[in-house]
């Protein structure tokens, strides 16, 4: 489904119904997949640009992410966020956001905020790429959760470039993981191509974190088959590079071990993937036909409270009344 | 009404607000066992204990992104930034993040964050320890910049703070600690954000100004005063939103104006306060509104250099004198 979605998004991109920047999670998918079939509702889910796949993961309906991806009125942000700003906020997923590793001190206070109320068992999960271990925020954030012993499960996704900077080439370590032990925090290094295994070894460590509380640092290796995002001249990694990651595809690992499993019959994942198409059409059809947010909205959110906002220089109506 | 001093009306605000609502807590650079770098928050630590008074390292940039966190969760976190100079460190999450979440997420969630911090030259802390870059945080919508000028005011304003449902910057001003006033007691005396009050009526002359430039504004019409001359000292109280009425009425009755800010001149809140007189009451214009500010240099730490620089209260007396003979 995420795969589906973001093929057709990169359509519409390249027909200019999609604006800004799109990152797209190409080769990720076994890593959203894989971690959103055992969080628990409790559980806060935050994450960074590359969050379409985490907003289907997480339960929000293509029809709402495809529409915030043509900045219509029905998408989960009303199109103020876009590609890089999903959230859904009653499922538990606070986006989307966008400055590189910004989000991971958020993240540690989300912990705080459960501790602090008194919430068991619920556990912040917060992603991040490679290229966010390399600023400050990680390490403030990641210090923040050892000396408060919050329970965040930092997850970094290790596709192995930041942009088009190789982790070798950006980061005093090539392991991610090693960056935790400075933290004196548990942590280690895992495969994210298969999705059964990203599946285990997460349920795994959050059994863990719910047992014994505190934050683990979780690297799971992944590939984007795709640039960073649409405006990427790909110069930066060889077509072999690319190639043999792509015979490790999360979505064939899975159809072979459904296969061989007996899972499911090749009939059964043929309709499984027909059943995914259509769903991804219903959902193109319905943010193409999604109006288009009004200039009121243009004002709607910037503060919680009522509170007078100026229209360039221009009064607002409410103020053309007080004077 | 008690008399008492500007760390005495904000600690007092706290401690009620923590005392009345659970969800209230405070975190910064040794606001607990230290008891407040400015001794803001002494006693806490020892009545609140350490989930409420939070001791953190010295990670700005943690401080804020943290806080932000907890209020998403529902808390209303009270973050202290010792020096408004360090809030550069933290700068993405309070324009980034505090000041943009709730609209670009269509108000999914609130965001009930107050940042407290101190802003102001004058005690030989040298070029990056005595900034006022007040007006940086302005520049932002999505955050509400609130900086009281008199102990009533940052008593009243700070618990609205922290009752407001949205991130509220509050600047206060070390070197105004100590200044004492009346403030009115009970607990639900608040001050609405984004107001600015006459602090002193006056016929002649409107003089605009917040936070430490309100003791000066209110010194220097003192002065005026002896000279036969009555001004006016609007306090603008916050700086977004910012409330113009008050300063348009005045300037409309006295039609001659100083602002006067402890910051740099250039692109200031002088700036933006003139241009809007302008647009709003030119027709009443007598004279050119007069901007007065620190001198543009990054502050010495020699203790006469320093007030050289800095804006005085003669300063102030100068210009209106200006604005009313030419």
């Amino acid at each position: 489904m995420i795969r589906r979605v973001e093929e057709r998004a990169a359509e519409l991109y390249q027909q200019g119904k999609i604006g800004g920047f799109l990152h797209l999670y190409i080769g990720h998918e076994a890593v959203c997949a894989g971690i959103g079939s055992v969080r628990q509702p409790q559980d806060h889910l935050i994450t960074a640009y590359r969050d379409h796949g985490w907003a289907i993961s997480a339960g929000i309906d293509p029809k709402i992410v495809m529409a915030e991806l043509l900045g219509k009125q029905d998408g989960c942000s009303q199109g103020k966020g876009g590609s890089m700003h999903m959230a859904g906020t009653s499922l538990n997923f606070w986006g989307g956001h966008a400055i590189v590793g910004a989000h991971i001190p958020i993240a540690a206070g989300m912990a705080l905020g459960d501790v602090y109320q008194g919430i068991k068992d619920a556990i912040t999960i917060c992603m991040f790429g490679d290229g966010a271990t390399n600023i400050g925020f990680f390490h403030e954030g990641l210090n923040l959760s050892k000396v408060w012993d919050l329970p965040v499960l930092w997850v970094c996704e290790n596709n192995q470039y930041g942009m088009g900077t190789a982790v070798e080439r950006a980061s005093a370590v090539s392991e991610i993981r090693q960056k935790a032990e400075g933290y004196g925090m548990p942590n280690e290094r895992i495969n994210g191509m298969d999705v059964i295994k990203v599946r285990e070894e997460v349920s795994r460590v959050l059994d863990t974190i719910r047992k014994e509380g505190g934050p683990y640092l979780l690297e799971i290796m992944t590939y984007r088959y795709r640039g960073h995002s649409m405006g990427d001249p790909d110069r930066y990694r060889n077509k072999e590079e690319v190639k043999k990651w792509e015979d490790e595809d999360p979505i064939g690992i899975l159809r072979n071990y459904l296969l061989t499993e007996e899972i499911a019959s090749e009939k059964e994942v043929d309709e499984q993937e027909d059943q995914v198409e259509q769903i991804v059409e219903e959902a193109v059809q319905f943010a193409e036909a999604s109006p288009n947010p009004t200039e009121e909205e243009l004002f709607d959110h910037i503060y919680a409270e009522p509170t007078p906002i100026e229209y360039r220089g221009f009064k607002m109506e409410h103020e053309r009344e007080e004077n | 009404m008690s008399r008492m001093t500007m760390r005495e009306a904000i600690s007092q605000a706290l401690w009620e607000e923590m005392e009345r609502d659970e969800r209230v807590f405070i975190q910064g650079e040794e606001v607990g066992v230290w008891g407040g770098t400015y001794a803001v928050t002494k006693g806490f630590y020892d009545h609140f204990g350490p989930k409420r008074v939070r001791d953190t390292p010295i990670a700005e940039a943690a401080i804020i992104g943290s806080a932000i966190g907890a209020a998403l969760t529902g808390l209303r976190p009270v973050a202290e930034l010792m020096m408004i100079n360090f809030a550069f460190v933290a700068m993405d999450h309070i324009v980034n993040e505090a000041a943009k979440l709730h609209y670009m997420f269509a108000g999914q969630f609130k965001l009930p964050l107050v940042i407290r911090t101190t802003s102001g030259g004058g005690r030989q802390l040298a070029a990056t320890h005595s900034q006022t870059p007040d007006v940086i945080f302005a520049h932002f919508p999505g955050l509400k910049i609130v900086s009281p000028g008199t102990p009533a005011d940052a008593k009243g304003l700070l618990k609205q703070a922290i009752r407001s449902d949205d991130p509220v910057l509050f600047i206060e001003n070390a070197t105004l600690y100590q200044t004492r006033g009346e403030v009115p007691e009970g607990d639900d005396v608040l001050e609405e954000l984004g107001t600015s009050k006459v602090q002193r009526e006056g016929d002649d002359v409107t003089i605009v100004a917040y936070s430490k430039m309100v003791p000066a504004a209110l010194k220097a019409a003192g002065m005026l005063a002896e000279d036969g001359i009555q001004a006016e000292v609007v306090d603008l109280r916050s700086l977004r939103p910012l409330d113009m009425g008050p300063v348009i009425n005045s300037f409309k009755c006295t039609i001659r104006a100083v602002v006067a800010e402890e910051g740099w001149r250039s692109y200031g809140i002088g700036a933006e306060v003139t241009a809007r007189i302008y647009e709003a009451a030119f027709d009443y214009v007598d004279a050119p509104v007069k901007r007065v500010a620190q001198a543009e240099v990054p502050l010495p730490y020699n203790a006469d250099l320093e007030q050289l620089a800095l804006l005085q209260t003669e300063d102030i007396y100068r210009a209106a004198k200006e604005v009313v003979y030419g």
